[in-house]
Protein backbone atom coordinates (compact mmCIF):
# COMPACT_ATOMS: atom_id res chain seq x y z
CA UNK A 1 0.00 0.00 0.00
CA UNK A 2 1.51 3.08 -0.69
CA UNK A 3 1.59 6.08 1.78
CA UNK A 4 -0.70 8.21 -0.69
CA UNK A 5 -3.40 6.01 0.68
CA UNK A 6 -2.27 4.10 3.66
CA UNK A 7 -1.96 7.84 5.60
CA UNK A 8 -5.68 7.50 5.56
CA UNK A 9 -7.70 5.35 8.36
CA UNK A 10 -8.98 2.03 8.10
CA UNK A 11 -12.52 2.46 9.73
CA UNK A 12 -14.82 5.55 8.83
CA UNK A 13 -15.37 7.92 10.70
CA UNK A 14 -18.83 7.02 11.24
CA UNK A 15 -17.54 3.70 12.77
CA UNK A 16 -14.91 6.11 14.86
CA UNK A 17 -18.13 7.51 16.47
CA UNK A 18 -19.83 4.20 17.26
CA UNK A 19 -16.20 2.98 19.12
CA UNK A 20 -16.30 6.20 21.42
CA UNK A 21 -19.86 5.72 21.88
CA UNK A 22 -19.38 1.92 22.73
CA UNK A 23 -16.64 3.37 25.55
CA UNK A 24 -18.68 5.88 26.56
CA UNK A 25 -21.34 3.32 27.33
CA UNK A 26 -19.07 1.15 28.87
CA UNK A 27 -17.62 3.67 31.28
CA UNK A 28 -21.27 4.25 32.49
CA UNK A 29 -22.37 1.09 32.64
CA UNK A 30 -19.54 0.41 35.12
CA UNK A 31 -20.15 3.71 37.39
CA UNK A 32 -23.95 2.81 37.60
CA UNK A 33 -22.66 -0.40 39.05
CA UNK A 34 -19.61 1.19 41.64
CA UNK A 35 -16.94 -0.48 39.35
CA UNK A 36 -13.88 1.53 40.05
CA UNK A 37 -11.91 2.22 36.85
CA UNK A 38 -8.20 1.15 36.99
CA UNK A 39 -4.96 1.54 34.73
CA UNK A 40 -1.66 -0.75 34.99
CA UNK A 41 1.48 -0.99 33.47
CA UNK A 42 1.55 -1.73 29.78
CA UNK A 43 5.42 -3.01 30.20
CA UNK A 44 6.34 -5.52 32.95
CA UNK A 45 9.85 -7.53 33.53
CA UNK A 46 7.39 -10.54 34.01
CA UNK A 47 5.19 -12.53 31.16
CA UNK A 48 2.56 -14.82 29.98
CA UNK A 49 4.19 -18.42 30.61
CA UNK A 50 1.13 -19.31 28.32
CA UNK A 51 2.21 -21.27 25.44
CA UNK A 52 0.09 -19.92 22.91
CA UNK A 53 0.27 -16.89 23.36
CA UNK A 54 3.23 -14.73 22.57
CA UNK A 55 4.44 -11.62 24.19
CA UNK A 56 6.13 -8.46 22.33
CA UNK A 57 9.35 -7.35 24.29
CA UNK A 58 10.80 -4.17 24.79
CA UNK A 59 13.71 -2.34 26.51
CA UNK A 60 14.27 -0.46 29.04
CA UNK A 61 17.98 1.29 29.39
CA UNK A 62 18.46 3.92 31.89
CA UNK A 63 18.25 4.95 36.05
CA UNK A 64 17.20 2.02 37.91
CA UNK A 65 18.70 -0.37 35.16
CA UNK A 66 22.22 0.81 33.60
CA UNK A 67 22.99 -2.18 31.63
CA UNK A 68 19.02 -2.57 29.92
CA UNK A 69 16.18 -4.51 31.09
CA UNK A 70 14.08 -6.41 28.82
CA UNK A 71 10.21 -5.64 29.49
CA UNK A 72 7.41 -7.64 28.24
CA UNK A 73 4.38 -6.04 27.05
CA UNK A 74 1.39 -6.84 28.44
CA UNK A 75 -1.38 -9.82 26.44
CA UNK A 76 -3.69 -9.29 29.02
CA UNK A 77 -4.02 -6.88 32.21
CA UNK A 78 -4.55 -9.89 34.53
CA UNK A 79 -1.76 -10.25 37.03
CA UNK A 80 -2.20 -6.27 37.99
CA UNK A 81 -5.22 -6.07 38.31
CA UNK A 82 -5.32 -9.55 40.56
CA UNK A 83 -2.29 -7.81 42.24
CA UNK A 84 -5.11 -4.53 43.18
CA UNK A 85 -7.83 -7.09 44.07
CA UNK A 86 -5.53 -8.69 46.71
CA UNK A 87 -4.49 -5.05 47.95
CA UNK A 88 -8.52 -4.51 49.13
CA UNK A 89 -9.55 -2.45 45.28
CA UNK A 90 -12.84 -3.87 45.28
CA UNK A 91 -14.67 -4.57 42.12
CA UNK A 92 -12.09 -2.95 39.26
CA UNK A 93 -12.64 -2.65 35.50
CA UNK A 94 -9.69 -1.55 33.09
CA UNK A 95 -10.22 -0.74 29.12
CA UNK A 96 -6.57 -0.95 27.55
CA UNK A 97 -4.61 -1.94 24.34
CA UNK A 98 -2.81 -5.24 24.83
CA UNK A 99 -0.20 -6.73 22.74
CA UNK A 100 0.19 -10.35 21.00
CA UNK A 101 2.86 -11.74 18.55
CA UNK A 102 1.74 -13.68 16.19
CA UNK A 103 -1.74 -12.54 15.51
CA UNK A 104 -2.77 -11.02 12.40
CA UNK A 105 -6.11 -11.85 10.24
CA UNK A 106 -10.04 -10.66 9.93
CA UNK A 107 -10.66 -10.92 13.46
CA UNK A 108 -6.49 -10.88 14.51
CA UNK A 109 -4.36 -7.20 15.27
CA UNK A 110 -1.42 -7.34 17.03
CA UNK A 111 -2.45 -4.68 19.05
CA UNK A 112 -6.45 -4.91 20.34
CA UNK A 113 -8.49 -3.36 23.03
CA UNK A 114 -9.81 -5.21 25.79
CA UNK A 115 -12.00 -4.34 28.56
CA UNK A 116 -11.29 -6.51 31.45
CA UNK A 117 -13.05 -6.32 34.67
CA UNK A 118 -13.14 -7.96 38.42
CA UNK A 119 -15.92 -8.81 40.22
CA UNK A 120 -14.73 -10.13 44.59
CA UNK A 121 -17.66 -12.67 45.81
CA UNK A 122 -19.07 -13.55 42.03
CA UNK A 123 -18.81 -16.91 40.77
CA UNK A 124 -18.63 -17.38 36.92
CA UNK A 125 -22.26 -17.94 36.34
CA UNK A 126 -22.99 -14.50 38.53
CA UNK A 127 -20.15 -12.83 36.04
CA UNK A 128 -21.72 -14.30 32.98
CA UNK A 129 -25.23 -13.12 33.81
CA UNK A 130 -23.35 -9.27 34.26
CA UNK A 131 -21.52 -9.50 30.93
CA UNK A 132 -25.17 -10.36 29.23
CA UNK A 133 -26.31 -7.39 30.78
CA UNK A 134 -23.53 -5.04 29.46
CA UNK A 135 -23.58 -6.67 26.20
CA UNK A 136 -27.29 -5.86 25.95
CA UNK A 137 -26.88 -2.56 27.32
CA UNK A 138 -24.31 -2.17 24.42
CA UNK A 139 -25.96 -3.55 21.40
CA UNK A 140 -28.65 -2.36 19.03
CA UNK A 141 -31.08 -5.12 19.50
CA UNK A 142 -31.85 -6.90 22.75
CA UNK A 143 -30.11 -10.52 22.49
CA UNK A 144 -31.82 -14.06 24.08
CA UNK A 145 -28.98 -15.85 26.23
CA UNK A 146 -28.05 -19.16 25.88
CA UNK A 147 -25.93 -21.09 28.24
CA UNK A 148 -24.05 -24.07 27.16
CA UNK A 149 -21.51 -26.73 28.53
CA UNK A 150 -18.30 -27.17 26.60
CA UNK A 151 -19.39 -31.05 26.50
CA UNK A 152 -22.70 -30.20 25.21
CA UNK A 153 -21.70 -28.68 21.91
CA UNK A 154 -19.63 -31.30 21.38
CA UNK A 155 -22.17 -33.71 21.61
CA UNK A 156 -24.77 -31.96 19.76
CA UNK A 157 -22.38 -31.49 16.52
CA UNK A 158 -20.16 -34.10 16.76
CA UNK A 159 -21.03 -36.88 19.00
CA UNK A 160 -18.32 -36.58 21.08
CA UNK A 161 -17.38 -36.21 24.78
CA UNK A 162 -14.38 -33.80 24.72
CA UNK A 163 -13.61 -35.09 28.02
CA UNK A 164 -12.87 -38.38 27.36
CA UNK A 165 -12.08 -38.58 23.45
CA UNK A 166 -8.47 -39.61 22.58
CA UNK A 167 -5.67 -38.39 20.08
CA UNK A 168 -7.19 -40.99 17.69
CA UNK A 169 -10.51 -40.57 18.19
CA UNK A 170 -10.05 -36.72 17.67
CA UNK A 171 -7.95 -37.34 14.79
CA UNK A 172 -10.90 -39.57 13.27
CA UNK A 173 -13.80 -37.52 13.89
CA UNK A 174 -11.93 -34.35 12.34
CA UNK A 175 -10.69 -36.22 9.17
CA UNK A 176 -15.38 -37.71 8.82
CA UNK A 177 -16.67 -33.75 9.26
CA UNK A 178 -14.14 -33.65 7.30
CA UNK A 179 -12.01 -30.61 7.77
CA UNK A 180 -9.81 -30.68 4.98
CA UNK A 181 -6.14 -31.16 5.28
CA UNK A 182 -6.89 -32.48 9.11
CA UNK A 183 -5.43 -36.30 7.56
CA UNK A 184 -1.80 -34.44 7.27
CA UNK A 185 -1.84 -32.25 10.37
CA UNK A 186 0.40 -32.97 13.16
CA UNK A 187 -1.00 -32.14 16.47
CA UNK A 188 0.13 -33.70 19.67
CA UNK A 189 -1.84 -32.46 22.15
CA UNK A 190 -5.83 -33.21 22.44
CA UNK A 191 -6.05 -29.83 23.15
CA UNK A 192 -5.18 -28.59 19.67
CA UNK A 193 -7.59 -31.53 17.63
CA UNK A 194 -10.19 -29.67 20.01
CA UNK A 195 -9.14 -26.40 19.11
CA UNK A 196 -9.41 -27.83 15.50
CA UNK A 197 -12.98 -29.22 15.78
CA UNK A 198 -14.01 -25.79 18.19
CA UNK A 199 -12.92 -23.33 15.49
CA UNK A 200 -13.81 -24.97 12.27
CA UNK A 201 -17.06 -26.55 13.16
CA UNK A 202 -18.76 -25.56 16.00
CA UNK A 203 -17.88 -21.97 16.58
CA UNK A 204 -19.55 -20.99 13.58
CA UNK A 205 -22.79 -21.90 14.76
CA UNK A 206 -22.36 -20.16 18.16
CA UNK A 207 -24.43 -17.38 18.94
CA UNK A 208 -26.45 -16.78 15.87
CA UNK A 209 -28.59 -14.35 17.03
CA UNK A 210 -28.75 -14.74 20.04
CA UNK A 211 -25.73 -14.19 22.88
CA UNK A 212 -23.65 -17.74 23.44
CA UNK A 213 -22.07 -19.02 26.67
CA UNK A 214 -19.68 -21.78 26.66
CA UNK A 215 -18.75 -22.77 30.30
CA UNK A 216 -17.23 -26.07 31.90
CA UNK A 217 -14.01 -26.15 29.50
CA UNK A 218 -11.87 -29.28 29.70
CA UNK A 219 -9.39 -28.82 33.09
CA UNK A 220 -6.01 -28.94 30.59
CA UNK A 221 -7.28 -25.97 29.28
CA UNK A 222 -8.38 -23.88 33.05
CA UNK A 223 -5.83 -20.85 32.02
CA UNK A 224 -6.24 -18.95 35.03
CA UNK A 225 -9.61 -20.80 36.32
CA UNK A 226 -10.59 -22.72 39.86
CA UNK A 227 -10.84 -26.99 38.94
CA UNK A 228 -13.56 -28.28 40.01
CA UNK A 229 -12.49 -31.61 41.52
CA UNK A 230 -15.38 -33.71 39.49
CA UNK A 231 -14.93 -36.33 37.32
CA UNK A 232 -13.95 -35.70 34.67
CA UNK A 233 -12.16 -32.99 36.35
CA UNK A 234 -13.91 -29.20 35.07
CA UNK A 235 -12.48 -26.04 34.67
CA UNK A 236 -14.97 -22.92 35.85
CA UNK A 237 -13.72 -21.06 32.51
CA UNK A 238 -16.48 -19.62 30.10
CA UNK A 239 -16.56 -18.07 26.72
CA UNK A 240 -19.03 -15.76 25.22
CA UNK A 241 -19.83 -15.79 21.34
CA UNK A 242 -21.87 -13.11 18.69
CA UNK A 243 -22.31 -14.93 15.45
CA UNK A 244 -19.57 -17.21 15.63
CA UNK A 245 -17.14 -14.74 16.96
CA UNK A 246 -15.52 -15.58 20.44
CA UNK A 247 -15.93 -12.03 22.19
CA UNK A 248 -15.06 -13.00 25.62
CA UNK A 249 -13.56 -15.30 28.12
CA UNK A 250 -14.10 -15.46 31.70
CA UNK A 251 -12.86 -17.37 35.08
CA UNK A 252 -14.01 -18.33 38.28
CA UNK A 253 -10.32 -17.13 38.92
CA UNK A 254 -7.71 -19.09 40.56
CA UNK A 255 -6.54 -17.69 44.12
CA UNK A 256 -4.41 -20.56 45.33
CA UNK A 257 -0.66 -19.44 44.87
CA UNK A 258 0.72 -23.11 44.74
CA UNK A 259 -1.68 -24.01 41.96
CA UNK A 260 -0.86 -21.05 40.26
CA UNK A 261 3.37 -21.64 40.26
CA UNK A 262 2.48 -25.37 39.22
CA UNK A 263 0.46 -24.22 36.22
CA UNK A 264 3.52 -21.41 35.34
CA UNK A 265 6.11 -24.50 35.97
CA UNK A 266 3.92 -26.67 33.96
CA UNK A 267 3.17 -23.83 31.04
CA UNK A 268 6.98 -23.38 31.23
CA UNK A 269 7.78 -26.90 30.23
CA UNK A 270 5.56 -27.23 27.43
CA UNK A 271 7.40 -24.01 26.26
CA UNK A 272 10.53 -26.21 26.25
CA UNK A 273 8.60 -29.43 24.49
CA UNK A 274 7.40 -27.07 21.82
CA UNK A 275 10.91 -24.90 21.57
CA UNK A 276 9.51 -21.76 22.31
CA UNK A 277 11.48 -19.26 24.81
CA UNK A 278 10.93 -19.36 28.72
CA UNK A 279 8.62 -16.98 30.25
CA UNK A 280 10.13 -15.05 33.74
CA UNK A 281 7.01 -16.20 35.98
CA UNK A 282 4.93 -13.20 37.58
CA UNK A 283 6.45 -13.39 40.96
CA UNK A 284 4.68 -10.11 41.77
CA UNK A 285 1.20 -12.39 41.19
CA UNK A 286 2.42 -15.32 42.92
CA UNK A 287 2.87 -12.90 46.29
CA UNK A 288 -0.13 -11.24 46.01
CA UNK A 289 -2.11 -14.90 45.77
CA UNK A 290 0.16 -15.96 48.77
CA UNK A 291 -1.20 -12.53 50.92
CA UNK A 292 -4.71 -13.48 49.69
CA UNK A 293 -6.55 -12.62 46.48
CA UNK A 294 -10.42 -12.97 47.62
CA UNK A 295 -12.53 -14.96 46.03
CA UNK A 296 -13.97 -13.45 42.54
CA UNK A 297 -14.14 -13.80 39.11
CA UNK A 298 -13.10 -11.80 36.04
CA UNK A 299 -13.17 -11.58 32.32
CA UNK A 300 -11.39 -9.70 29.49
CA UNK A 301 -13.85 -8.61 26.41
CA UNK A 302 -12.46 -7.95 23.17
CA UNK A 303 -13.80 -4.08 22.18
CA UNK A 304 -12.81 -4.30 18.62
CA UNK A 305 -14.80 -7.72 17.88
CA UNK A 306 -17.80 -6.41 19.92
CA UNK A 307 -17.66 -3.02 17.71
CA UNK A 308 -17.78 -5.66 14.97
CA UNK A 309 -20.81 -6.94 15.94
CA UNK A 310 -22.60 -3.58 16.63
CA UNK A 311 -21.48 -1.58 13.16
CA UNK A 312 -21.55 -5.01 11.02
CA UNK A 313 -18.05 -5.20 10.10
CA UNK A 314 -16.50 -8.42 8.71
CA UNK A 315 -12.80 -7.19 8.99
CA UNK A 316 -11.20 -6.04 12.55
CA UNK A 317 -8.92 -2.89 10.37
CA UNK A 318 -12.68 -1.62 9.82
CA UNK A 319 -13.26 -0.85 13.29
CA UNK A 320 -9.34 0.40 14.02
CA UNK A 321 -8.53 4.09 13.36
CA UNK A 322 -5.47 2.19 11.66
CA UNK A 323 -4.88 -1.61 11.44
CA UNK A 324 -2.00 -2.94 11.04
CA UNK A 325 -0.53 -2.66 7.82
CA UNK A 326 -1.50 1.11 8.54
CA UNK A 327 0.62 1.42 11.65
CA UNK B 1 2.38 -35.28 -19.32
CA UNK B 2 4.44 -34.39 -22.12
CA UNK B 3 3.97 -30.56 -21.74
CA UNK B 4 6.09 -30.54 -18.49
CA UNK B 5 8.52 -33.24 -19.85
CA UNK B 6 10.70 -29.84 -20.66
CA UNK B 7 10.61 -28.70 -17.10
CA UNK B 8 11.90 -32.43 -15.62
CA UNK B 9 15.72 -31.69 -16.38
CA UNK B 10 15.37 -28.13 -14.40
CA UNK B 11 17.08 -28.26 -11.10
CA UNK B 12 15.52 -25.61 -9.21
CA UNK B 13 15.30 -25.78 -5.70
CA UNK B 14 11.88 -24.19 -5.17
CA UNK B 15 11.38 -21.93 -1.94
CA UNK B 16 9.44 -23.41 1.06
CA UNK B 17 6.98 -20.91 2.37
CA UNK B 18 6.22 -20.85 6.10
CA UNK B 19 1.88 -19.95 6.62
CA UNK B 20 3.38 -16.32 7.72
CA UNK B 21 3.77 -15.96 4.26
CA UNK B 22 0.53 -17.18 2.98
CA UNK B 23 -1.37 -14.68 1.26
CA UNK B 24 -3.60 -14.24 -2.37
CA UNK B 25 -1.91 -15.61 -5.33
CA UNK B 26 1.15 -17.31 -3.43
CA UNK B 27 1.97 -20.82 -5.25
CA UNK B 28 2.32 -23.68 -3.55
CA UNK B 29 2.52 -27.55 -4.45
CA UNK B 30 -0.14 -29.53 -2.57
CA UNK B 31 -0.60 -33.36 -3.66
CA UNK B 32 1.86 -32.71 -6.32
CA UNK B 33 0.00 -30.23 -8.00
CA UNK B 34 0.88 -26.50 -8.31
CA UNK B 35 -1.93 -24.23 -6.95
CA UNK B 36 -2.64 -20.72 -5.95
CA UNK B 37 -3.74 -19.54 -2.91
CA UNK B 38 -7.27 -17.52 -3.26
CA UNK B 39 -7.49 -16.70 0.37
CA UNK B 40 -6.10 -17.58 3.52
CA UNK B 41 -7.88 -17.29 6.94
CA UNK B 42 -6.12 -16.95 10.54
CA UNK B 43 -7.86 -19.00 13.13
CA UNK B 44 -7.47 -18.94 16.83
CA UNK B 45 -9.21 -19.38 19.81
CA UNK B 46 -7.55 -16.43 22.59
CA UNK B 47 -6.15 -19.66 24.74
CA UNK B 48 -5.15 -21.97 22.18
CA UNK B 49 -3.32 -23.59 18.92
CA UNK B 50 -3.05 -21.41 16.13
CA UNK B 51 -4.50 -22.45 12.41
CA UNK B 52 -4.57 -21.09 8.82
CA UNK B 53 -7.52 -21.83 6.74
CA UNK B 54 -7.05 -21.32 3.31
CA UNK B 55 -9.00 -21.53 -0.27
CA UNK B 56 -6.26 -22.83 -2.99
CA UNK B 57 -7.31 -23.28 -6.63
CA UNK B 58 -5.26 -26.44 -8.19
CA UNK B 59 -3.95 -24.76 -10.97
CA UNK B 60 -4.41 -28.21 -13.20
CA UNK B 61 -7.90 -28.96 -12.75
CA UNK B 62 -9.35 -25.38 -11.76
CA UNK B 63 -10.69 -26.46 -9.39
CA UNK B 64 -11.31 -24.86 -5.62
CA UNK B 65 -10.27 -26.83 -2.43
CA UNK B 66 -10.15 -25.84 0.87
CA UNK B 67 -7.47 -26.61 3.61
CA UNK B 68 -6.49 -26.10 7.10
CA UNK B 69 -2.82 -26.32 8.33
CA UNK B 70 -1.16 -25.68 11.96
CA UNK B 71 0.39 -21.91 11.99
CA UNK B 72 3.88 -22.07 11.58
CA UNK B 73 3.60 -25.33 9.07
CA UNK B 74 5.60 -24.90 6.01
CA UNK B 75 4.73 -26.03 2.41
CA UNK B 76 6.56 -26.67 -0.82
CA UNK B 77 6.62 -23.75 -3.32
CA UNK B 78 5.20 -23.95 -6.30
CA UNK B 79 7.77 -22.35 -9.80
CA UNK B 80 4.87 -21.29 -11.41
CA UNK B 81 4.70 -17.38 -13.09
CA UNK B 82 2.87 -16.00 -16.41
CA UNK B 83 4.11 -14.47 -18.51
CA UNK B 84 3.12 -12.85 -22.15
CA UNK B 85 3.55 -14.98 -25.68
CA UNK B 86 2.67 -14.83 -28.77
CA UNK B 87 0.91 -17.96 -30.11
CA UNK B 88 2.55 -19.10 -33.65
CA UNK B 89 0.81 -22.14 -34.80
CA UNK B 90 -0.89 -25.45 -34.26
CA UNK B 91 0.24 -28.96 -35.71
CA UNK B 92 -3.52 -30.31 -34.27
CA UNK B 93 -1.84 -31.96 -31.12
CA UNK B 94 0.26 -29.06 -29.39
CA UNK B 95 -0.51 -25.31 -29.79
CA UNK B 96 3.35 -23.32 -29.97
CA UNK B 97 4.16 -20.09 -28.67
CA UNK B 98 7.12 -17.78 -28.28
CA UNK B 99 8.75 -15.28 -26.38
CA UNK B 100 8.96 -12.16 -28.18
CA UNK B 101 11.99 -11.22 -26.26
CA UNK B 102 13.91 -14.54 -26.51
CA UNK B 103 12.30 -15.90 -29.26
CA UNK B 104 12.15 -19.04 -27.02
CA UNK B 105 9.38 -21.40 -27.81
CA UNK B 106 6.51 -23.36 -25.68
CA UNK B 107 3.88 -25.65 -26.52
CA UNK B 108 0.92 -25.98 -24.79
CA UNK B 109 -1.56 -29.09 -24.78
CA UNK B 110 -5.23 -29.16 -25.28
CA UNK B 111 -6.15 -28.92 -21.80
CA UNK B 112 -4.02 -26.12 -20.93
CA UNK B 113 -5.21 -24.06 -23.64
CA UNK B 114 -9.01 -25.33 -22.38
CA UNK B 115 -11.63 -22.53 -23.37
CA UNK B 116 -8.83 -20.48 -25.27
CA UNK B 117 -8.48 -22.74 -28.13
CA UNK B 118 -11.54 -20.90 -29.65
CA UNK B 119 -10.13 -17.41 -29.78
CA UNK B 120 -6.92 -18.48 -30.81
CA UNK B 121 -5.50 -16.31 -34.10
CA UNK B 122 -2.04 -16.33 -35.08
CA UNK B 123 0.28 -13.83 -33.81
CA UNK B 124 -2.01 -12.53 -30.91
CA UNK B 125 -0.32 -12.25 -28.09
CA UNK B 126 -1.64 -14.54 -25.11
CA UNK B 127 -0.95 -14.57 -21.25
CA UNK B 128 0.51 -18.24 -20.31
CA UNK B 129 1.21 -19.50 -17.06
CA UNK B 130 4.18 -21.43 -16.73
CA UNK B 131 4.84 -24.53 -13.67
CA UNK B 132 8.30 -25.29 -14.43
CA UNK B 133 8.50 -23.87 -17.57
CA UNK B 134 5.67 -25.58 -19.20
CA UNK B 135 2.32 -23.86 -20.09
CA UNK B 136 -0.57 -25.33 -17.45
CA UNK B 137 -3.01 -22.29 -18.24
CA UNK B 138 -3.22 -20.33 -21.48
CA UNK B 139 -5.13 -17.27 -21.50
CA UNK B 140 -6.69 -15.26 -25.00
CA UNK B 141 -6.27 -11.74 -25.19
CA UNK B 142 -9.64 -9.79 -23.38
CA UNK B 143 -10.44 -8.46 -26.87
CA UNK B 144 -10.17 -10.29 -30.30
CA UNK B 145 -10.65 -9.32 -33.71
CA UNK B 146 -12.09 -12.25 -35.98
CA UNK B 147 -13.68 -12.57 -39.14
CA UNK B 148 -16.99 -13.64 -39.07
CA UNK B 149 -16.95 -16.67 -41.88
CA UNK B 150 -20.59 -17.36 -41.41
CA UNK B 151 -23.98 -15.93 -40.25
CA UNK B 152 -27.38 -15.46 -41.12
CA UNK B 153 -27.51 -12.23 -44.21
CA UNK B 154 -30.41 -11.31 -42.38
CA UNK B 155 -32.73 -8.53 -43.43
CA UNK B 156 -30.32 -5.54 -44.22
CA UNK B 157 -31.77 -2.47 -43.15
CA UNK B 158 -33.06 -3.43 -39.86
CA UNK B 159 -30.89 -1.77 -37.28
CA UNK B 160 -32.94 -2.07 -34.29
CA UNK B 161 -30.58 -4.76 -33.13
CA UNK B 162 -33.09 -5.60 -30.84
CA UNK B 163 -32.35 -9.85 -31.13
CA UNK B 164 -29.28 -10.20 -33.21
CA UNK B 165 -27.98 -13.60 -34.73
CA UNK B 166 -25.34 -16.12 -33.96
CA UNK B 167 -22.45 -15.73 -36.15
CA UNK B 168 -19.21 -18.26 -36.63
CA UNK B 169 -16.09 -17.39 -36.34
CA UNK B 170 -12.98 -18.18 -38.47
CA UNK B 171 -11.28 -19.89 -35.34
CA UNK B 172 -15.01 -21.58 -34.74
CA UNK B 173 -16.17 -19.74 -32.24
CA UNK B 174 -19.82 -18.57 -32.28
CA UNK B 175 -21.22 -14.93 -30.66
CA UNK B 176 -24.52 -13.58 -30.82
CA UNK B 177 -24.00 -10.32 -33.47
CA UNK B 178 -26.17 -7.54 -34.38
CA UNK B 179 -28.14 -7.93 -37.36
CA UNK B 180 -26.57 -5.36 -39.51
CA UNK B 181 -22.95 -7.61 -39.40
CA UNK B 182 -21.97 -9.60 -42.48
CA UNK B 183 -19.65 -12.28 -43.48
CA UNK B 184 -16.24 -11.21 -44.15
CA UNK B 185 -16.37 -8.44 -42.01
CA UNK B 186 -14.18 -8.46 -38.85
CA UNK B 187 -15.40 -7.52 -35.47
CA UNK B 188 -14.04 -7.42 -32.09
CA UNK B 189 -15.01 -9.31 -29.46
CA UNK B 190 -14.82 -9.95 -24.98
CA UNK B 191 -13.16 -13.07 -24.73
CA UNK B 192 -14.07 -13.11 -20.88
CA UNK B 193 -18.00 -12.68 -22.12
CA UNK B 194 -17.63 -14.29 -25.16
CA UNK B 195 -19.73 -11.25 -26.26
CA UNK B 196 -19.35 -8.51 -29.52
CA UNK B 197 -18.58 -5.60 -28.66
CA UNK B 198 -18.55 -3.72 -31.84
CA UNK B 199 -17.52 -4.26 -35.44
CA UNK B 200 -13.38 -3.58 -36.58
CA UNK B 201 -12.00 -0.55 -37.93
CA UNK B 202 -10.94 -1.32 -41.10
CA UNK B 203 -7.28 -0.27 -41.68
Amino acid sequence: MKATESWRPSASLETLRARAGLLTGVREFFQRRGVMEVETPVCSRFGVTDPAIESFTTRYAGPAAPPGRTLYLHTSPEFPMKRLLAAGAGPIYQICKVFRGGELGAKHNPEFTLLEWYRPGFDHHRLMDEVAELVNSLMPHQLEVEKLTYAEVFRQALQLDPHTATLAELRRCAREVPIPGAAELELVQADAWLDLLLTHVIEPQLGRARMTFLYEYPASQAALARIIPSSPPLAERFELYLAGVEIANGFNELTDAQEQRNRFEQENSERSEQSLAQIDMDLHLLAALEAGLPACAGVALGIDRLLMQITQKACIEEVLSFGFERA
Amino acid sequence: MMAAAIGMFREDVMASYSTNEFKGGLKIMMDGDPCSIIENEFVKPGKGQAFNRVKIRNLMTGRVLEKTFKSGESVEGADVHETEMQYLYTDGEFWYFMDPETFEQVSADAKALGDAVKWLKEQDVCTLTLWNGSPIIVEPPKFVVLNVTDTDPGLKGDTSGSGGKPATLETGAVVRVPLFVQIGEAIKVDTRSAEYVSRAKED
